[in-house]
């Protein structure tokens, strides 16, 4: 048995790296600082190591011969997924560029909202140590925060300690649209958040009349969407008082396909606006989840956009909205689909008609046996790699725990792409 | 292989040698003396052609947080550069901040071998070391930041010796795998974070009551006593602020005769004469630099058109957003380490002062006598994307040419610059010195930059051509560590460089105080903090070439 100390997690996205893990041959058990994302995404058994062709087991080099066979008969592919660590994004996009394919990273549609407005008006952020050390208030926009990182508020709010704060347990921690699922954002002191609730749809018009309050223009109306203004001009006033104000939110818990991308243009002009008018804020985008983070920066210096590109043409085209897997597969736009889930047995690719190549996380299962499942090990456990947190600029080391003969994902990608090679070198 | 260039005219400053016919050879990656008798595998013929060392960018935003951003923030400027694969080549985009594939291939196929990351953040080295990585061809290494991160300002502040901030400086620099130690801003960027919107030489953080003079005189002690052969390199207060001239002549006075790079110093030779208030300062700058022999510079030339400027001074680059061309743009506080500000810019010939800022450029230039002190860079991408390098080489090598150029800018600008009475027309040799030996040497680089037997046979072949834009713009031949990677401007090969660092001693007891601070303030456990070599070389593309401290062991 072996006890691994300091061990960073690529699962809740917001890079705790003090875990404690005891490994027992193949079996993982987090002893220390787990919790409710992270324990049971390190302590998920193995399944399947063999490949398999259609759910009979096959050898790696059949599985890989196979798959590249399947690529080198299709017009347009489509690689979804895309969660993985720094050397399988890598490998992956290798590969991409040599089929022409679309690349996709599974959590796009929801970092969609983000980059939409960055690529318009861009932003004021920040990273979680300034949280830890600076923040005095924090305004949640829209998101259930312990849902997505149960631990962000005991690691980056609720501090012992605090360099430029008298007394961390006193910050003001605010709700706007979503109320909180738990106690996390209850002060040690006890204090609860202040809560403003709203639905999704509504978000854009409170957050513009919260804007409004901030530059100090007057509104006549009382409420709105059912908040009272007053509650929002008090919420104006804390974000201007405060010495360092943060405005957090997670894209895809705005909602998709509702123009959720006009909550963050609002919210991060709105602390432009702070900032301009003497006071520093900044906003803290939450993600880092199922390599997302990963995806778009490795996709970032490699072709220049984020990921969701389209290598058809021989170079890398962006469109938000075009290159969606999704809505590929449901147009018939695609010929083939490979799913890439280092992360998570539970993603499992879309069930579509057309062949499917899946490098998946061993473990995974399947209501259709895909024509190639290869199963993988985790970035982080079975081997290490590189993934990055929520802040979008620490990127941790992930460390191999235990050595269960998994291929990584960047292993079996850049074996389909020689695979691939070689048969085009063959015709 | 035993491989002959012959007959080519060689600038080797690293050895003394401007322009003399003589065959150079190479084998297994380093040039050799004249072999006897030993039959060569492979000849060019280069009668008519110029040979140099590779180039070596020392100052360029190749890796790193901020280029990323910039990347992803720009969309439309990549769809106007779209870069499709070859059978040898990956495909992606250029423009201002190209893809890292890219700008390798473009790199090589200017003639260049290593480019230098100036800025980077110690918590975000790891993203510096992967996107360069990720760099074909070129050779890389990279300045880690100090100086606005709050464990630094904290030592200082407790009144910490010396010899405990070298202690750090090293850990640092190890830490985060560097060959050298830049501040950017002096204190400035942690300022920011406490709500100071500027930083004097001599203003105090509101919080810790330290100067930015002091900043610099402490980190420019660290570098010189752990033997660091880079001087401190410097972005200095005030970038791009009217009047700066003042502040940057203050810092070359107040750092004392101690070794100093001021890096991209066009944006601080700023005066505040004439009906508009900005004036070049540049012969004033280039006055000191010239009496200062302490000192060397880049000029961070800037040259018209669409670029996007990305730096790690965020107090600037917040107050220069409303400059923003197009309007969105980044500022990042980035974890009590430093931060970053990303602000696309379009420099317009027509505008006075980016046509002022473009003679400033020139004028620094063709004022510093001495090419050892003085290095190319258009600070890429914040002056210019690295592409336009050889229409700067031209600019200087071509009085007539520049002097048709001046004729076409912001008439007001034309009138506010002394650079058409400036004759000076920088040689083939000063070139190279610029571009190769001086900056060979400035970095501390070992067996590079130079022709000399026992070099690597890093080697560009360029044919001799009265328009020099041309000439550089597409060498015959490019030699990485002895293969041919470039053929007539276009890539051939590709190949990995190597990542070069330096290793200076620490007290490892120093590592104490930092993991209770990392414990108690940070995010990160200080064991995960630090890269460990086959984070670098694990994938068996990368590799570590450690140089030599002055007065240390490897």
């Amino acid at each position: 048995m072996t006890v691994f100390t300091e061990v960073p997690s690529p699962f809740c996205g917001v890079g705790t790296d003090d875990l404690t893990i005891q490994v027992d041959g193949l079996t993982v058990k987090v002893t220390a600082y787990g919790c409710a994302v992270n324990s049971p995404a390190f302590e998920q058994a193995i399944g399947d190591t063999s490949p398999k062709i259609a759910g009979k087991t096959v050898s790696l080099q059949e599985a890989v011969s196979k798959a590249a066979c399947l690529l080198a008969d299709s017009k347009q592919s489509v690689m979804g997924g895309c969660a993985t660590d720094v050397n399988g994004m890598r490998a992956l996009l290798s590969l991409a560029d040599r089929c022409g394919a679309v690349v996709d990273n599974m959590n796009f549609t929801a970092a969609r909202n983000n980059f939409l407005a960055l690529q318009d008006s861009g932003w004021m952020n920040t990273t979680l140590a300034e949280v830890k050390n600076r923040c005095d208030v924090l305004l949640v926009v829209g998101t259930d925060v312990e849902s997505f990182a149960p631990r962000f508020f005991e690691r980056y709010i609720w501090s012992q300690d605090a360099m430029f704060l008298d007394n961390p347990h006193q910050r003001d921690v605010i709700y706007l649209g979503k109320s909180p699922s738990g106690s996390a954002s209850l002060s040690p002191e006890g204090k609860p958040a202040t809560v403003l609730t709203c639905v999704n749809e509504a978000l854009p018009e409170v957050v513009l009349a919260l804007r409004a309050l901030v530059k100090g223009k007057p509104i006549q109306a009382l409420d709105v969407c059912g908040i009272a203004i007053a509650d929002l001009q008090s919420i104006a006033d804390k974000l201007k008082a405060a010495k360092y104000g943060v405005v957090t939110w997670a894209a895809g818990a705005l909602g998709v396909d509702n123009h959720a991308e006009l909550t963050v243009q609002t919210v991060s002009e709105m602390i432009k606006d702070i900032n301009d008018k003497g006071t520093r804020c900044s906003g803290l985008p939450l993600a880092g989840k199922e390599g997302d983070l990963t995806a778009n920066q490795v996709c970032g210096w490699t072709t220049g956009y984020p990921a969701r590109v389209r290598f058809a043409k021989g170079y890398p085209e962006y469109d938000p909205f075009l290159y969606d897997s999704k809505t590929m597969l449901a147009n018939g736009e695609a010929d083939t689909l490979v799913w890439v889930q280092a992360f998570n047995v539970n993603a499992t690719p879309p069930v579509s008609d057309i062949p499917t190549i899946v490098i998946g996380r061993s473990g995974m299962t399947f209501t259709k046996e895909p024509d190639v499942f290869i199963p993988v090990g985790t970035p982080g456990i079975d081997h290490a790699g590189h993934a990055y947190r929520t802040d979008n600029v620490v990127a941790i080391r992930l460390k191999k725990l235990r050595d269960s003969g998994l291929p990584s994902t960047a292993d079996v990608l850049t074996a389909i792409e020689l695979a691939l090679q070689e048969q085009n070198h063959v015709n | 292989m035993l491989i002959k260039l012959t007959g080519g005219k060689v600038y080797d400053p690293a050895s003394g040698i401007a322009g003399v016919v003589q065959e150079v050879y190479f084998q297994d990656g380093r040039i050799i003396d004249t072999p006897k008798e030993v039959p060569v595998d492979k000849e060019y013929d280069c009668r008519g052609k110029v040979i140099m060392s590779g180039a070596i960018d020392m100052h360029t935003h190749i890796g790193g947080g901020k280029g990323n951003i910039a990347r992803t923030m720009l969309p439309e400027d990549h769809r106007q550069d779209p870069v499709p694969r070859t059978h040898i080549t990956r495909s992606g985009n250029g423009h201002a901040m190209p893809s890292t594939y890219v700008t390798g291939y473009r790199y090589a196929e200017m003639g260049y071998t290593a480019g230098f990351e100036p800025a980077v953040l110690p918590i975000n080295a790891r993203q510096a070391h992967m996107e360069m990585a990720d760099i074909p061809i070129l050779d890389k290494g990279g300045y880690v930041m100090l100086g606005s991160d709050d464990y630094f300002l904290r030592m200082l502040t407790a009144k910490k010796d010396q010899k405990a901030i070298n202690d750090y400086v090293a850990f640092t620099i190890n830490a985060a795998k560097a060959i050298g130690v830049k501040v950017v801003n002096p204190g400035g960027i942690n300022a920011f974070k406490f709500n100071q919107r500027k930083l004097d030489l001599d203003e105090q953080n509101s919080h810790y009551g330290v100067t930015p003079r002091q900043i610099l005189q402490v980190l420019a002690t660290a570098v010189k006593e752990l033997g660091i052969s880079h001087p401190l390199h410097v972005h200095g207060c005030n970038l791009g602020v009217p009047g700066n001239i003042q502040t940057t002549l203050d810092t070359i006075q107040g750092i004392g005769g101690l070794p100093m790079h001021l890096t991209h110093i066009q944006f601080h030779s700023y005066g505040t004469e004439g009906d508009l208030k900005f004036s070049s300062g540049a012969a004033q700058i280039a006055e000191a630099v010239n009496k200062n022999k302490n000192i060397t510079i880049d000029v961070g030339q800037i040259l018209f058109g669409q670029t996007v400027t990305a730096s790690g001074d965020n107090m600037r680059q917040y107050a220069n957003h409303k400059f923003a061309s197009p309007n969105k743009w980044v500022c990042m506080d980035i974890e009590c380490d430093a931060g970053c500000g990303v602000v696309p810019f379009k420099y317009r010939d027509q505008n006075f002062v980016n046509a002022l800022q473009w003679a400033i450029g020139l004028e620094t230039f063709l004022l510093v006598d001495d090419p050892w002190r003085i290095f190319l860079t258009t600070d890429h991408p914040n002056g210019a994307p690295f592409t336009s390098y050889p229409h700067l080489i031209r600019l200087l090598m071509d009085r007539t040419f520049r002097n048709e150029m001046l004729a076409t800018i912001h008439p007001q600008a034309q009138l506010m610059t002394t650079l058409g009475s400036i004759t000076r027309e920088y040689t083939l040799d000063e070139i190279a010195i610029m571009t190769r030996a001086g900056a060979a040497k400035l970095i501390g680089l070992k067996e590079r930059g130079g022709l000399a037997p026992g070099y690597w046979a890093d080697i560009t072949v360029y044919t001799d051509n009265a328009n020099r834009e041309a000439m550089f713009e597409k060498p015959d031949y490019v030699f990485k560590d002895g293969e041919l990677v470039v053929v007539d401007g276009k890539v051939v090969m590709t190949k990995w460089g190597t990542t070069h660092i330096v290793r200076p001693d620490f007290d490892p007891s120093v590592e104490k105080d930092l993991q209770s601070y990392f414990d108690r303030y940070l995010t990160m456990k200080l064991g995960n903090f630090k890269i460990s070599d086959d984070e670098i070389t694990e994938d068996g593309r990368g590799s570590l070439t450690v140089h030599p401290t002055v007065g240390g062991a490897v």
